[in-house]
């Protein structure tokens, strides 16, 4: 890894050994730029790179590469989603030139909630290519400068390119070989979904790292600080693929209504600082969705910031 | 086979409401295995529908007919000589069946009796579960003999994803997620091996999306074999 | 045993209730039937095993559909007893009588004899 693949701010940060963390913004359900430039205001200098969700459970709003031009005007980086749910390879060849020419360097390549989860549930899925093989296409587009067919492309784009992986998934003892097979695809980092459970994620790890999957990708920790008891058991039971160990939902009722916001986000930052020295992490991806005014709170808690410049 | 489901007794009325007289048309085939058009049922049809005009007091006369199949003109041809005394005709056949009629009775109005839905099979009597989206390029061997085009919700060729849980898929907790069973399967054959790599990507030329299909068979048609 | 029960009913006597299709349970109703009833061998001692169970469900089957139509379900009922419980058996009958008479004449027949 000795040139850089993509020149990217995130790339960079984490090629020079620093611990990353990104954070996370949802577009608007609309073309309210008003709203969106106010929520990416908290999130300047607090971190590396922010991700742009794409249509994120299957509820319309804006697109992914609308927002991340966006927020390249407010002087963060995008990380660009693009799920496998609503276009086919065209499209998707398509939008990755178009993001790419307008400044856009990581790519995150995600499977898509299914549309009986959103607003528009009747819609006709696509799923033309699933999530390791949209990896394995922008490899291709950056690495061979061509298209699927292998037609030459006029400029290639070259991405950072990243994965989402979920170690709390089942079945539990395969998802570290899907990781190894995303990585194997192409995937330069990934993102895992947000850990609650840390022992469980501890051992993941330990997987991870003894199959070398640390040191030909990126691993960045998800975290996401729980607001109250409600969310920790709406999530526990509605949300697909989301573990959430007993021991904390008991630990925030445990505390007053009004201190629980406190308790959890105090839960955040106790795994921020394990993950700074948990082996095979190389950084944190903060998803304070709806929360974005709590980041540079967070960052500064956790002991984050400055973010470097490199 | 080919199952299909029943429309609702309200939408099919609705569909003959001005009619005096209909014949309900089952077939042998599929929708008898499925219990959903046989003679049984388009009998029970018939005297349901009889039943509720009469309570409106706007009598029908029902004729049944069942063929042997709807999806062959030889079978189909076989009502020419009642066809024409109907004001409309419902099929209960799946939907091939109305359209091979439509296209060999062109006068007469025919109308689907039931909701075709997948190919698939009873998993006990009474449950019949999908198993094949007819995608043209069976693959199945490549994935311990489990379709995941047909059976995963997201026609994942490199599953499962994030949203698998309990071996239960996202969109519906009594569907089994069919990545969960085929990684179960590899692992318990001790041929985990198998799934490490990326599957290539699929061509859906052969599928629906390609077009509307034709399978013809050159040796099948010239002479009698 | 000499027990009366009310002369409405026609009694149509079957080997075995599972003989009792759900055609014969609709026909009757399209005839004119003001209401039908099966009357079966108490649960678990069917003397062919099962019939009076799979009659039930053809019963439920049809009250079904009746609803379906806007027909009172409670037309069409399903009775368990045994061949030696004549005094069962007649007050089965009056129940059943009793309930349509309450019911009513069944809507297809109102509309014909209006007509």
């Amino acid at each position: 890894m000795s040139e850089l693949k993509s020149g990217s701010n995130l790339e960079k940060v984490l090629k020079a050994g620093h611990f990353a963390f990104t954070g996370e913004c949802g577009p608007p359900k609309g073309a309210n730029v008003a709203h969106l430039k106010e929520k990416l205001s908290h999130l300047v200098g607090m971190v590396d790179a922010v991700n742009m969700t794409d249509n994120q459970t299957a509820v319309v709003r804006m697109s992914s590469w609308a927002g991340s031009i966006l927020m390249m005007e407010q002087g963060l980086e995008p990380n660009f989603q693009m799920v496998c749910r609503d276009r086919n390879r065209l499209a998707m060849m398509s939008d990755i030139l178009g993001a790419y020419a307008l400044g856009v360097r990581n790519m995150l390549c995600l499977s898509g909630d299914h549309q009986s989860f959103g607003n528009h549930p009747d819609a006709k899925n696509v799923h033309d290519i699933d999530s390791m093989q949209l990896i394995a296409m922008v490899k291709k587009m950056r690495d061979e400068g061509k298209f699927l067919n292998g037609d030459d492309i006029d400029v290639p784009p070259k991405m950072f390119i990243g994965a989402a992986c979920n170690p709390f998934a089942d079945p539990y003892e395969y998802r570290v070989y899907r990781l190894a097979n995303k990585i194997k695809a192409g995937a330069d980092f990934v993102q895992t979904q947000c850990i609650f459970n840390m022992e469980k994620f501890r051992d993941f790890m330990k997987k991870a790292v003894d199959m070398g999957l640390h040191e030909k990708c990126y691993i960045l920790a998800g975290v996401t600080p729980m607001k109250n008891v409600g969310m920790a058991n709406f999530m526990s039971k509605n949300v697909p693929g989301m573990d959430v160990p007993e021991s904390l939902i008991k630990r925030l009722k445990g505390v007053e209504k009004k201190d629980q916001a406190e308790e959890g986000i105090k839960f955040a930052l106790e795994q921020i600082e394990e993950f700074k020295t948990m082996k095979g992490v190389a950084g944190v991806h903060l998803m304070a969705i709806e929360w974005e005014h709590k980041v540079p709170e967070i960052a500064e808690r956790a002991g984050v910031l400055p973010r470097p410049k490199v | 086979m080919i199952v299909a489901d029943r429309k609702s007794l309200q939408e099919i009325l609705a569909m003959v409401a001005d009619k005096k007289k209909i014949l309900i048309a089952g077939c042998k085939g599929c929708v008898t295995v499925c219990n959903v058009g046989g003679l049984k049922e388009v009998e029970i049809l018939a005297a349901s529908m009889k039943i509720a005009r009469k309570k409106d007091g706007n009598d029908i006369e029902i004729d049944v007919k069942v063929l042997e199949r709807q999806c062959d003109t030889e079978y189909v041809a076989g009502i020419s000589d009642v066809v024409g005394n109907y004001e409309a005709v419902i099929s209960l056949a799946c939907g091939v069946g109305p359209q091979f009629l439509s296209e060999m009775y062109r006068d007469q109005t025919f109308f689907p009796g039931v909701n075709t839905t997948f190919f698939g099979g009873a998993t006990k009597h009474g449950v019949w579960e999908e198993r094949c989206a007819g995608c043209g390029t069976c693959a199945i061997h490549n994935f311990g003999g489990l379709c995941p085009i047909a059976r995963c919700a997201k026609s994942l060729m490199n599953g499962p994803c994030g949203g698998s849980s309990k071996g239960v898929c996202e969109v519906n907790k009594d569907t089994e997620c069919i990545w969960d069973s085929i990684v179960k399967k590899k692992m318990e054959s001790g041929r985990l091996e198998d799934l490490i790599g990326v599957k290539g990507i699929k061509s859906w030329k052969t599928a629906r999306d390609g077009g509307p299909r034709k399978s013809i068979r050159e040796e099948l048609i010239q002479g009698n074999i | 045993m000499r027990l009366s029960y009310p002369a409405d009913i026609k009694i149509i006597q079957v080997p075995c209730t599972g003989r009792v299709d759900i055609l014969h349970l609709l026909n009757a109703i399209e005839d004119g039937a003001d209401g039908v009833y099966v009357a079966g061998c108490l649960e678990g001692e069917c003397h062919y095993i099962s019939g009076n169970l799979k009659a039930r469900k053809k019963v439920a089957y049809v009250k079904k559909t009746l609803t379906e139509i806007g027909i009172e379900p409670e037309r069409v009922e399903m009775f368990n007893l045994s061949s030696a419980q004549g005094a069962r058996f007649a007050e089965i009958a009056r129940e059943m009588v009793g309930r349509i008479r309450q019911l009513g004449p069944s809507p297809i027949r109102k509309k014909n004899h209006a007509a």
